[in-house]
């Protein structure tokens, strides 16, 4: 038993429930063939009338429904298990945030959300029935044997636990055989798959055809590797196989002789031997079951240890939020806010050096400032704190006076937006979903979008595409300026190198959009470009996490080309 | 070849119908030998029967072993073969497709399809087919009414019922796809999109859509789940009402209780290879999904034609001469390169820069011949590049192309594809002309480089693709966006090493960046598919434009 699955399916009333139902069905189901074995061995041995083979259908027709019930309710728990686990999941993603999510797989964190819990399927709706037949069934049919003819009951009593003690030592002794091979048979299996995504710079050097039989000759070795593996693996089926067959004759033999003899009535003989391979069938199936839901296993595995890994990193925030000083409040309505740090240093878990150190600054309500530097000196974890997706080791900062909590006196437009698979209307009103679509087109318009929205099959509400594959990088940029322009209550914007990567009449339309959206805010932009940085009354330079100078400009420095900046300390 | 895959497959068909038929042997031996013995015969009427039950016994369990043995063998060879061929399929250079990486792996995975149609469905059904006639056999010599209803059973659990449950999987699977993918992309939103979610406070809006695409999907599934629930009930049902019909009809042929007793449990037992039928039925879907991806796959045509009789390939140094380039992605798209003309002369530098998107990259693969242009030419001392082989063109422009792959082996090996013939010394040297051989001194050359190169830093992963394209040492090297994805530091020393090694090689660089392109010998700005300046640095320079622009905003963000 998955001991973490078990607890939420505990947690969830309504899994409870299903699962509850399965495992009665499942159950009820297999003693029902102890009913159909004692009719049809009354029937045949003449004890019965044929009138019993009504009852006999009416039996099977319940076992039907009972089998139908189960797998109608397996489906309910394994969809309720997932989902549960699904919505933990996403709610712990969303918890942790964009900054500690950076440090994940993020491909492999949407699989396991997403594709990955379905391998639980096997585990739920297989191997947990299985488990409860296995657990009842042969009992039940070992104290039906026993009342009917204790000879046979003895055999199959003595041979019963040979099942999972050869099963066990067949597991044990190939257990360290195959996992020593398991890796090397992962690795030959991943080296098709590695093979054909290298597959351009094969033929960039002319060896993609040489290759084809490097292909075989890995695909000869990974066979002769999982044969060998196998050979051995079967061997507990072979065993398991074994036991089965080779009681039911140990059975079967002696009952003969002692009919012969006249010390035993056929229907009991034949119930025995109806009855004796019912004993094996369920801790056979639930071994089957077993190996068919290991990958669920480990998928449940990979779940939880996002799950408690993010519940250890919360630990940590909390006390950090604890640490920090209370901060005034904030009064609503009052224009821009001031921007203010006080010796932050952040450190990222795993880095050495500290992302930002000991920094302090403080940006006037209203002022423009362009963050300028190389990449990875720290301009993006100084916005990051602004958003409030990173906390400060020490020191603190104050937006209008208060820590910032994802505020909504904000708009933000990062490096590269991700463009949500709804409408461009829904992408536009992300962060004022009660925007009238008067609104969004205004606020389009403002971002200079609005000419190529227009211009899309569906207008505002065409879909937009896997990632927003259907725009270019300077539309996605300006659908992410229109976010910020439709919200018109944010006092403050984060910009982050809105014009790396677009071409020179894409950069000329955000820059224009941006100014405008400057205007009577407080703003921080991280910039690359002159045209942007001309956009600023400030310019500070940070490198390795520190601010290197701080210039103001003036009018007439404002209007050169950005490269004549007067430095003040 | 093919005829001895055909004689395995008869053999895990044969191991695996042996198994069933011992299965049904063991049965109908060990009922005869009780209701005959309760008749009270000769122990020597029934020596036969204990022989029997003892060896059937025995047997089952050898021939199931042998039987999952053979029939695994088989599957691992039938998947080999269907990867080997789709490998071949995938050789020559294609239109590159959508989804990129997630479609590779599922083609990937689409080749295990082979391998479940073999031991999940055709063999099991094989040795179903042959059981089940074995038992209607066995039927019809002791009551040939009771015969037909066994048959009447066994076709509907073993033929009706997996068609059944097949057309439903295919069905279902039909309204689950979207669901899924649905369920996926919100799901991406999350991930991919929480810095937006997190500025904006939209995060709770976008858990609760994924979650309502969860409930969409898991009602889906539970509606599908009722099919499988109820195929399962419908087997029960038919294998016992069939028993029972059986048992009533040997009676009232009037055949005796040993008959009748055969007779039942034979049929019973018989049901056990047939019932899990529908269970393959099921997977058919996805089976027949897959294996349809494959074909298509295999019959997608290559991106390029190759000459019916290639021309010679030219000797000497090379001049290649590009005269008004025109290459769409697709009929009707704009074009992604759109009349560009340049001239490489043998020694001389040239760098293509812009913005993304301008049509650097497919510049290069045009010149590699990796796709078809729809007009223009590429001339190699004067040969049209369409009429010599694909690959010879590659023998003689090739370089870092786009994301360039690290192979999961060892250092020594990833650079040795550029150079199989290589020497040590040849291998040293590549690496010193790339600046990587400190690294190589401190991982050593047999070092396992991870999956995707996941153990190669950007800059690394660079560096020795550098250090392979100099191994190769072709005729015109090409190098595209060698200092992407790298930071500034990285970036610049890399690129001063780049020009400094490829001095006097002919050359032809792709870059977002511009410092250090004062050494080259002509710089081409291109934007939307265009060349919009052209000249060298000094000359840009001097003129207003996106490449002052550029150098000047360059300038800004340095130290």
């Amino acid at each position: 038993m998955h001991k973490d699955l078990l607890r939420l399916m505990r947690a969830e009333q309504s899994v409870r429930r299903h699962l509850a139902v399965t495992l009665a069905a499942a159950t009820l189901a297999g003693l029902l063939v102890l009913v159909q074995a004692e009719l049809l061995a009354g029937v045949l041995s003449g004890r019965f009338t044929l009138a019993a083979l009504g009852v006999l259908a009416l039996v099977v027709g319940l076992r039907a429904l009972l089998g139908w019930s189960q797998g109608v309710f397996a489906g309910r728990t394994a969809t309720g298990v997932k989902s549960a686990l699904r919505e933990r999941l996403l709610g712990r993603l969303q918890e942790m945030g964009p900054a500690r999510l950076a440090g994940h797989r993020s491909g492999e964190l949407v699989t396991l959300a997403g594709r990955g819990l379905d391998r639980l399927d096997p585990y739920l709706a297989g191997y947990l029935p299985a488990m409860a037949v296995a657990a009842v069934v042969p009992l039940a049919v070992l104290i039906r044997l026993f009342a009917g003819d204790l000879a046979s009951a003895v055999i199959v009593l003595v041979t019963l636990p040979l099942i999972p003690i050869f099963g066990a030592l067949v597991g044990m002794h190939t257990k360290a055989t195959t996992e020593r091979q398991f890796h090397a048979l992962a690795r030959l299996g991943g080296h098709f798959l590695d093979v054909v995504r290298g597959l351009p710079t094969l033929r960039a050097f002319g060896r993609a055809r040489h290759q084809a039989t490097v292909i075989q000759q890995v695909a000869d070795a990974h066979r002769g590797a999982t044969m060998r593996t196998l050979r051995v693996a079967f061997l507990s089926s072979l065993v398991l196989e074994l036991c089965a067959s080779l009681s039911l004759a140990l059975v079967a033999v002696p009952i003969g002789l002692r009919l012969l003899g006249g010390n035993l009535d056929l229907t009991t003989a034949l119930l025995v031997l109806l009855l004796a391979p019912e004993a094996y069938l369920p801790l056979r199936m639930m071994g089957t079951r077993f190996h068919a839901s290991m990958e669920g296993v480990a998928a449940a595995d990979a779940a939880f240890a996002v799950l408690d890994d993010a519940a250890v990193d919360d630990a940590a925030v909390d006390e950090e939020v604890k640490a920090a000083p209370a901060a005034a409040q904030r009064e609503r309505g009052e224009g821009p806010p001031e921007i203010r740090l006080e010796n932050v240093t952040v450190r990222y878990p795993g880095r050495e050096d500290a992302a930002l150190e000991d920094v302090s600054l403080v940006i006037a309500p209203g002022e423009r400032v362009a963050l300028v530097g190389e990449s990875g000196g720290g301009k993006s974890t100084l916005l990051h704190l602004l958003l409030g997706f990173v906390s400060p080791a020490s020191g603190r900062v104050l937006v209008g006076g208060r820590p910032p909590d994802t505020p909504d006196e904000l708009a933000f437009v990062p490096q590269r937006p991700h463009l949500f698979a709804t409408s461009v209307a829904d992408n536009i009103r992300l962060g004022a979903p009660d925007a009238t679509l008067p609104e969004v087109r205004q606020a389009a318009k403002a971002a200079h979008a609005d000419a190529f929205v227009e211009a899309l099959p569906d207008g505002y509400d065409t879909v937009v595409g896997e990632r927003g594959a259907n725009f270019s990088a300077g539309q996605r940029q300006r659908i992410a300026l229109a976010r910020a322009f439709c919200r018109p209550d944010a006092t403050v914007l984060l910009l982050d190198e809105p014009t790396a990567r677009l071409d020179g009449r894409s950069e000329a339309a955000v820059v224009e959009a941006t100014a405008t959206l400057a205007e009577g805010r407080t703003a921080v932009i991280v910039a690359h470009r002159p045209a942007m940085i001309d956009l600023a009354d400030r310019v500070i330079r940070i490198h390795a996490g520190r601010v290197l100078s701080d210039t103001r400009r003036d009018a007439t420095t404002a209007a050169g080309s950005g490269d004549d900046l007067r430095e003040i300390r | 070849m093919k005829r001895r895959m055909g004689l395995r497959i008869v053999w895990a068909v044969l191991a695996g119908a042996a198994a069933d038929l011992a299965g049904l042997g063991l049965i109908a031996a060990a009922a005869w030998l009780i209701t005959r013995a309760a008749e009270q015969p000769e122990l020597a009427a029934l020596s036969v029967a204990i022989v029997a039950t003892r060896a059937f016994a025995t047997s089952r369990g050898v021939f199931r072993y042998a039987e999952r043995l053979t029939g695994h063998d088989v599957a691992l060879r039938a998947q080999a073969e269907t990867r080997e061929r789709l490998y071949g399929a995938l050789i020559p250079p294609q239109q590159p497709r959508h989804g990129g990486a997630d479609l590779l792996s599922r083609m990937v995975d689409d080749t295990e399809a082979v391998q479940d149609l073999l031991v999940r469905v055709l063999l099991p059904a094989t040795a179903a087919l042959i059981t089940g006639a074995a038992a209607v056999v066995i039927a019809l010599t002791l009551a040939p009414f009771a015969a037909l209803v066994l048959l009447a059973g066994l076709v509907v659990a073993g033929v009706l019922l997996p068609v059944g449950t097949a057309a439903a999987a295919r069905r279902w699977s039909a309204r689950l796809a979207p669901a899924r993918a649905a369920l996926a992309e919100r799901v991406a939103d999350l991930v991919h999109g929480s810095a937006d979610l997190a500025a904006y406070g939209a995060g709770e809006r976008a858990l609760a859509k994924a979650m309502e695409a969860d409930a969409e999907l898991a009602a889906l599934e539970r509606r599908q789940s009722r099919v499988h629930a109820a195929s399962l009930g419908v087997g029960t049902l038919v294998q016992g009402l069939t028993v029972a019909g059986i048992v009533l009809a040997a009676r009232a042929a009037g055949a005796d209780t040993v008959a009748t007793a055969v007779l039942a449990l034979t049929a019973l037992v018989s049901f056990e290879p047939v019932l899990p039928l529908a269970a393959a039925g099921e997977r058919m879907a996805g089976i027949t999904a897959a294996l349809r991806r494959l074909r298509e796959v295999r019959s997608a045509s290559p991106a390029v034609t190759e000459p019916q009789a290639p021309a010679a390939p030219p000797e000497g140094p090379v001049t290649v001469q590009v005269d008004d380039l025109v290459v769409r992605h697709a009929p009707g798209a704009p074009p992604a390169v759109d009349g560009i003309s340049f001239t490489l002369e043998p020694g001389k530098r040239v760098a293509l820069v812009g913005p993304s998107g301008a049509g650097k990259s497919t510049v290069l693969a045009a010149l590699m011949r990796l796709l078809e242009p729809e007009c223009g030419s590429v001339r190699v001392n004067g040969v049209n590049t369409a009429e010599l082989d694909s690959g010879q063109v590659r023998t003689l422009m090739t370089g870092l192309t786009q994301d360039p792959y690290i192979f999961r082996t060892t250092l020594r090996d990833n650079l040795r594809l550029a150079g199989p013939e290589a020497t040590d010394d040849d291998l040293a040297r590549a690496v010193r002309d790339a600046r990587l051989d400190q690294w190589v001194s401190r991982t050593g050359w047999d070092a396992e480089l991870g999956e995707d190169g996941r153990t190669v830093s950007g800059g690394q992963l660079q560096r020795l693709s550098l250090a392979r394209a100099l191994l190769y040492d072709p005729q015109v090297l090409l190098l595209d966006e060698p200092a992407e994805a790298l930071d500034e530091e990285t970036a610049d020393a890399l690129m001063a090493d780049l020009l400094d090694v490829t001095h006097d090689r002919t050359t032809l660089l792709v870059t977002h960046r511009l410092k250090g392109l004062e050494q080259v010998d002509e710089i081409i700005v291109m934007e939307h598919g265009r060349a919009i300046q052209r000249g060298t640095h000094d000359d840009l320079l001097a003129v207003p434009g996106y490449y002052r622009d550029l150098w000047q905003s360059e300038a800004l963000t340095r130290r």
